[in-house]
């Protein structure tokens, strides 16, 4: 009974984790944004500097008319929000937050991880295909067209780490952490971080929604509750990456006190580089569809290839 | 020296310096705006200046002001003629098409109309946005007082004619007004009184001034026909 109510309570937590993180980094993504703007942002909604604007977002978007096109493929159409968004719930499963304190410790943590992230990308790529809309289709291809070119530096860079560490388990490779890695790795982390805000498409990887050329791609044709879906996939993939991000690079749970703190620390790092892809966002404009390609074949696979190498030769070294 | 990746710091830069300063957003209807003085908000008209000279109506671009008015004849006084004069039966601007140029308050030769900063008349009918005289002339309340010029500006013209005006008055007196103020002297315990106003706004000691002076042109008329 013990056990059940253990589980029971890790898929509790999880999937408070996973409905509280992306709207608390939604949320800053509104107030951040806003100030590196010279703006306010929401201040009305809830009363307090607007901190309930997101939760009026969903009730706005839970009470819009459910529309599918007439010449969609109805049941990729539905089934698309929940590919996009699922993928990054389960993730969460594996992702360790302090010692001891994961879900499910998986023994090949990484790839699992790694795998199940791009498996949400192929939510844009049916609501692409399914919407029967010249700009869903185009923001599909360009979806595909981005998720090949960053697929590859995104696994170099973890595989780097995972060399570095010698084991594939996310708790493991955070024991096997060390403050040094900071400088080792960075090329590595760098790599990893760009190539998963591109996966995300992210502003300034934002060419396959590119809202102002092609409508938001793939997601023109929703409406309603399923493109909060689609949006809350954007955020939760957010908290993921970077998540992971902390876990790989940035010795997750380790920092002063972490014997009590640990998941305080992994927690801090997270909303830091959640708030790092809010500051990117603002700052930059979007890359051009070529400028994208270059950066990921001339740019971040050169990059992970050469950091890959050195992880290699400083770990036969050590040994 | 190019360093590689110092624009994309730059950038960074740039939107972390705006995030630490206080946004420009101004909260309006919380919070009322501070708005710069001579702010054109809505037209105040002073009704007991106007002539209705028409000018206002004639010079508006848009042709908002609408102005009625009728003859009055004044009753002769003792031994003048009849006058007539101009009363004001309607005054309107309609601000739904008035531009706010402010053409009408620069022409009006008699100081009738002022800019008022208030703004906050919006209307759900369009025909409201037409304001009546009494409604205009509510708004002169709101009319502040005119800023004080910059510290390094221009004197105003009005304010050495008007001191050229008063030294001419001043310099071309002296023979008849110093003797008078001496003249005068025995009688200044009058002064500790309130100074009664007469019918001009000045007081009894000026008045007698004028009367003086009128005496001694007079005076001179008489011997010049003599």
């Amino acid at each position: 009974v013990t056990e059940v109510l253990e589980v029971a309570l890790r898929i509790v937590l999880i999937l408070a984790a996973f409905l509280v993180l992306p709207l608390l980094v939604g949320q800053t993504e509104h107030k951040a944004m806003a100030h590196m703007q010279s703006r306010l942002g929401p201040m009305y909604a809830g009363g307090f500097h607007g901190w309930a604007q997101l939760i009026a977002d969903g009730v706005k978007f839970a009470q819009k008319e459910d529309i599918v096109p007439a010449r969609a493929d109805r049941f990729v159409f539905k089934l698309a929000p929940a590919v996009g968004l699922i993928p990054y719930l389960v993730v969460l499963v594996a992702i360790p937050v302090g010692p001891g304190l994961v879900a499910q410790d998986l023994d090949a943590g990484l790839f699992f991880v790694l795998a199940v992230m791009a498996v949400g990308v192929l939510g844009a790529l049916m609501a692409g295909w399914a919407s029967a809309n010249k700009y869903s289709l185009l923001g599909g291809l360009r979806t595909a067209a981005q998720l090949m070119a960053y697929e590859l530096p995104f696994l170099l860079g973890a595989a780097s780490v995972a060399m570095a560490a010698g084991t594939l388990s996310l708790p493991g490779i955070v024991e096997a952490w060390r403050p040094w890695w900071l400088l080792w790795q960075l090329p590595g982390a760098v790599v990893f971080f760009v190539s998963g805000l591109a996966e995300l498409q992210r502003p300034p990887f934002d060419m396959p929604v590119a809202d102002s050329e092609i409508i938001f791609g793939a997601f023109t044709e929703y409406t309603g509750l399923r493109f909060a879906l689609f949006l809350l996939a954007e955020y939760a993939g957010i908290v993921v990456l970077c998540a992971l991000t902390t876990v790989l690079f940035l010795g997750g749970w380790k920092g002063p006190y972490d014997d009590a703190l640990g998941w305080v620390w992994t927690l801090l790092k997270t909303m830091v580089l959640a708030f790092v892809v809010i500051w990117l966002r603002v700052s930059y404009p979007r890359l051009r569809e070529d400028q994208l390609q270059r950066l990921a074949w001339q740019g971040l696979v050169p990059v992970a290839l050469l950091q890959l190498a050195l992880t290699g030769v400083v770990e036969v070294a050590l040994s | 020296v190019k360093v590689p990746g110092a624009g994309l710091a730059k950038g960074l830069a740039v939107t972390w310096k705006t995030m630490t300063r206080p946004a420009v957003t101004e909260q309006y209807p919380d919070v009322q705006p501070e708005l710069p003085p001579r702010s054109r908000g809505v037209i105040a008209l002073l009704e007991e200046n106007c002539t209705v000279c028409m000018l206002c109506a004639r010079e508006c671009p848009d042709w908002c002001i609408y102005i009625d008015s009728h003859k009055e004849t004044v009753p002769a006084p003792p031994g003048g003629r009849e006058r007539q004069r101009n009363v004001l039966d309607r005054f309107a601007i309609d601000f739904s098409l008035c531009m706010y140029c402010g053409i009408c308050i620069e022409v009006c030769p008699f100081d009738a109309l002022f800019w008022s900063p208030e703004f906050e008349y919006s209307e759900f009918d369009i025909r409201n946005l037409t304001h009546e005289k009494d409604r205009l002339r509510e708004w002169m309340a709101t009319v502040p007082p005119p800023p004080a010029p910059d510290p390094l500006a221009e004197r105003p013209k009005e304010l050495d004619a008007a001191r050229k005006a008063v030294e001419k008055q001043a310099a071309g007196k002296p023979t008849a007004g110093r003797p008078g103020a001496e003249r005068r002297a025995p009688s200044r315990p009058a002064a500790d009184r309130p100074a009664k106003k007469d019918a001009h706004g000045g007081t009894e000691e000026a008045a007698a001034d004028r009367r003086s002076d009128k005496d001694a042109t007079d005076g001179g008329a008489e011997e010049g026909a003599g």
